[in-house]
């Protein structure tokens, strides 16, 4: 089952979704980074959000429409009425969407600190995007051990 | 999940931690090419040992489980040609690694220098070692070599 191999028109889509994700989980690395380790600097401040808006969001869109590409492609959304999805889908489908929902709040709370830092304040907004960063990181490693084991 | 879905699991985990430690690094060297003082440049020195640990963490898990997988698992063998090509590949990618670390270790060390002269104001050299066009060179290379694992781990050509 392993070892089993895919049919070769499911690999771009595949890379796709993988090669997002990766970005996805960089970005929020690089990002959850900077921003922990600013102790307040202003500029590491600025890389930490931009990580995040500039390689993670992208790295989340790659990863969706990879997502729904291989979804479709491997049959899920022709299953029987009645049959559910397998858990490791199920997990890694509710943690990409709601993983995206927490970025998007992430980057918007983070947006309004980083316009507030011209006038020394929003660090504390920074703040919660760093824990949303940190959550969204824990989340993502879940998601990938659902989907690369497969849990029954 | 028997051992070898776990095995894969930390195996595909591994590379998460590498690809996202090389992804920290590009983001660590567009930061840099602005920096031209000491305590900017050494400021980024906590972040590069994020990104030090991550890589470590994925290349090592990378291969061990890698290796494991390719003995356990029926139907692969560690003589494939798909996964011979990874082994090469990863073999290839350790001193890039090594050198855009090396590349970049100039400036922070440079950076120190500087600091423990008390010159605390913006220096070109420093700008300059920040800058440097190898490192970005290195950098490249070393992400294409990780790209060219990825394709390979997901079209597994010749399986």
């Amino acid at each position: 089952m392993l070892a089993a191999l895919r049919p070769d028109s499911w690999d771009f889509p595949l890379f796709l979704h993988v090669l997002g994700a990766m970005v996805l989980v960089g970005g929020l690395l690089a990002g959850a980074s900077a921003l922990a380790f600013a102790r307040g600097d202003v500029r590491s401040l600025r890389i930490g959000y931009w990580s995040l808006l500039a390689v993670s969001l992208p790295g989340w869109v790659l990863m969706r429409i990879g997502a729904e590409w291989i979804y479709s492609r491997e049959g899920w959304d022709d299953l029987p009425e009645g049959v559910d999805d397998p858990a490791w889908l199920a997990i890694g489908a509710t943690i990409g969407d709601l993983g995206g929902l927490i970025l998007l709040v992430a980057l918007v709370l983070g947006g309004v600190g980083v316009r507030r830092l011209r006038q020394e304040r929003g660090a504390g907004l920074l703040k919660a995007t760093l824990i949303l960063s940190l959550v969204l990181l824990a989340a993502y490693v879940v998601a990938v051990w659902a989907m690369a084991g497969k849990p029954d | 999940m028997s051992f070898d879905d776990w095995a894969l699991a930390l195996h595909v985990l591994s590379a998460f931690a590498w690809v996202a430690g090389i992804v920290l690094f590009w983001v660590l060297i567009v930061a840099v090419r602005k920096s031209d003082t000491p305590e900017g440049t050494i400021r980024t020195e906590p972040v590069v040992r994020v990104g030090n640990a991550a890589v470590g963490i994925g290349m090592v898990g990378t291969i061990v489980f890698g290796i494991w997988l390719a003995f356990s698992v029926g139907g692969y063998d560690i003589w494939d040609g798909w996964i011979i090509a990874a082994l090469v590949l990863w073999a290839i990618s350790a001193p890039l690694g090594q050198r855009t670390g090396a590349a970049y270790m100039q400036g922070m060390n440079k950076a120190k220098e500087l600091q423990a002269a008390g010159q605390t104001g913006p220096s070109g050299e420093l700008l300059d070692l920040n800058r440097t066009s190898s490192g970005v060179l290195f950098h490249a290379l070393w992400s294409v070599v990780v790209l060219l694992i990825l394709i390979d781990m997901i079209w597994k050509p010749g399986a």
